[in-house]
């Protein structure tokens, strides 16, 4: 289908918005009433029609205004985007994979025409239209990483792999749930996710980590991670924390549902084939309380969610002061009907709201 | 001085041990002030006749009795700083086998391993302990600047002027601990500032 792309903002007047086909295809994250972490981890093969699993980069309403808040942010700060010497060939198999899969995923949209080492790229929505030599970086305006993923929505960690370890040494970071590239770019696997309770004493990272060295190509995973957000800001780096972090109190009983967003990431995890990197997207999609309210699955299910978290993780999360008014809104959504398994919103089949 | 045992934490900070001798064909042991009682526990008369010491006195007083041990070389200066440009010309002049010893602050520790780590020696190969001071190298997530030897948390950037809380998030390429903006939900509210480990 033609997507009509939103003309927003992701900050100062904040005037984001889901259409009503984005509200029913968002990534609700939540299969049951509860959360707990788990290697909740799945092949990458597509979806349901038009879901965002369907294709292998998922291109939506939000597209250019991404893109345009991403370009904002790297002007501002060009830390955001970094590669260590060794990970060009990465870039270069990145910048591969994208042109390549999105040409096919939306020939509409994105052409690549290939001539040997000669490229031509045309990215329609973002009026782009270049020549260049495939391997070559002279002939390109930026490095190849990051050349691509300034036209690519979400973000992207870019790993070595070695010494059976995953190593964070190339990234594209603008829309981060609070976590720094230029802080954690060389860490491996276990020590960038040092700061997430819980999991390690699970044994979650040395599963998923085993999972992940052994991704083969041809044959992407994904998953979805979930935090809270207060207004559509995509970038809640911990950079500008000092400047958002007080956003966070101006929530009031009255503003909850248009303010309070549903921050989720579908992660996925593609091997790279020159380098055998391993290029990690993290694609940020958020929707207000409200919007997800006009789900009756969604209302009733994201109530029992949060009420029941551990207090580690909605710490961690950064929303324990405001769970309080959080549970006083989403209350009203609650009817203690049961919901059915599965993410999807079901809005045919699942009774509306009983109160 | 008695050694500091390190409250358990994540996987990110460092872990210190106890030097030991390893054989090489040359030794490399760079210390701060209470560091050099490491180095004078694990020197031998062996391995003083293939050693280089790069020692920062930091107001201790045991620069002479490393110079004792009669190294091939020694070298006692004012700051890491002013040694950093011998300390990379003896790693970039090193052969394989090259074992490198450091101890004292984890300031000096992450600040002479990242310099091994650019000099192509794995960080896991380097030998570490920790001697004197708990203070800690940070950076400010916000503005980026390093504040050395902070011993108090929180603390004020003595670049950009925020009160930074200190994360135990370590950063081996910055040889630095995170620190970030801790009244940014509350402004001016500004806990009593302690000893990190009190």
């Amino acid at each position: 289908m033609t997507i009509q792309f939103n003309d927003e903002t992701f900050r100062d007047d904040y005037s984001f918005f889901n259409s009503e086909r984005a509200i029913k295809r968002f990534p609700f994250p939540f299969h049951e009433d509860s959360y707990m972490y788990s290697v909740n981890m799945e092949q990458h093969r597509g979806g349901p029609v038009d879901s965002i699993y369907e294709k292998r980069f998922d291109v939506d309403e939000h597209y250019v205004a991404e893109m345009r808040d991403r370009a904002l942010v790297l002007a501002d700060d060009p830390l955001r985007c970094q590669s260590l010497p060794h990970m060009t060939l990465a870039g270069w198999d990145l910048l591969e994979l994208i042109m390549v899969t999105k040409s096919e995923d939306y020939p509409d949209l994105f052409k690549l025409h290939r001539d040997g080492n000669k490229w031509r790229w045309v990215n329609k929505p973002l009026g782009i239209d270049d020549k260049f030599v495939f391997l070559d970086e002279t002939t390109l305006p930026y490095g190849p990483m990051e050349y691509i993923t300034r036209q690519a929505q979400g973000d992207f960690c870019v790993l070595d792999q070695r010494d059976d370890n995953l190593w964070m040494d190339a990234g594209m970071v603008t829309t981060q749930a609070d976590w720094s590239l230029d802080f954690d770019i060389g860490m491996n696997f276990f020590e960038w996710h040092a700061p997430v309770p819980l999991a390690h004493e699970k044994g979650i990272f040395v599963r998923a980590l085993k999972f992940l060295l052994n991704i083969q190509q041809g044959a992407p995973a994904r998953r979805l991670n979930w935090t809270m957000t207060v207004n559509p800001l995509l970038d809640t780096s911990p950079e500008n924390y000092h400047k958002w972090g007080i956003q966070k109190t101006t929530l009031t009983p009255k503003n909850i549902g248009a303010k309070q967003h549903l921050r989720v990431e579908l992660q996925t995890f593609f091997r790279l084939p020159r380098s055998n990197g391993l290029v990690f997207p993290i694609r940020c999609y958020l929707c207000s309380f409200q919007d997800i309210m006009t789900v009756p699955k969604w209302g009733r299910r994201l109530h029992r969610v949060i009420r029941d978290l551990p207090e580690e993780l909605a710490t961690y999360k950064g929303f324990i002061d405001n769970r309080p008014m959080m549970l006083e809104y989403l209350k009203n959504f609650d009817d203690g009907l049961p919901t059915s398994l599965g993410i999807w919103p079901e809005i045919d089949t699942e009774p509306k709201l009983q109160k | 001085m008695s050694k500091f045992t390190f409250p358990e934490s994540i996987k990110s900070r460092p872990v210190y041990g106890t030097l030991a001798m390893r054989d090489g064909p040359a030794h490399l042991l760079v210390a701060d002030g209470h560091g050099a009682e490491a180095i004078l526990d694990v020197a031998t008369p062996i391995m003083m006749t293939k050693a280089h010491i790069i020692y920062l006195p930091k107001g201790e007083k045991f620069a002479n009795r490393l110079r004792s041990l009669n190294p091939i070389s020694f070298y006692s200066g004012p700051s890491y700083s002013a040694a950093t440009s011998r300390l990379v010309k003896v790693l970039s002049d090193a052969k394989m086998g090259l074992q490198v010893y450091l101890a004292g602050t984890e300031g000096l520790i992450g600040q002479a391993q990242n310099a091994a780590m650019e000099a192509g020696i794995p960080h896991n190969a380097i030998q570490t302990e920790h001697r004197g001071s708990i203070a800690r190298r940070m950076q400010c997530v916000h503005c980026k600047g390093i504040t050395e030897d902070v011993e108090i948390d929180p603390f004020i950037c003595e670049h950009c002027g925020l009160s930074l809380f200190v994360r135990d998030h370590y950063s081996r390429r910055l040889a630095a601990y995170q620190g970030v903006c801790i009244d940014a939900e509350d402004p001016g509210n500004i806990p009593k500032s302690k000893g990190i480990y009190e």
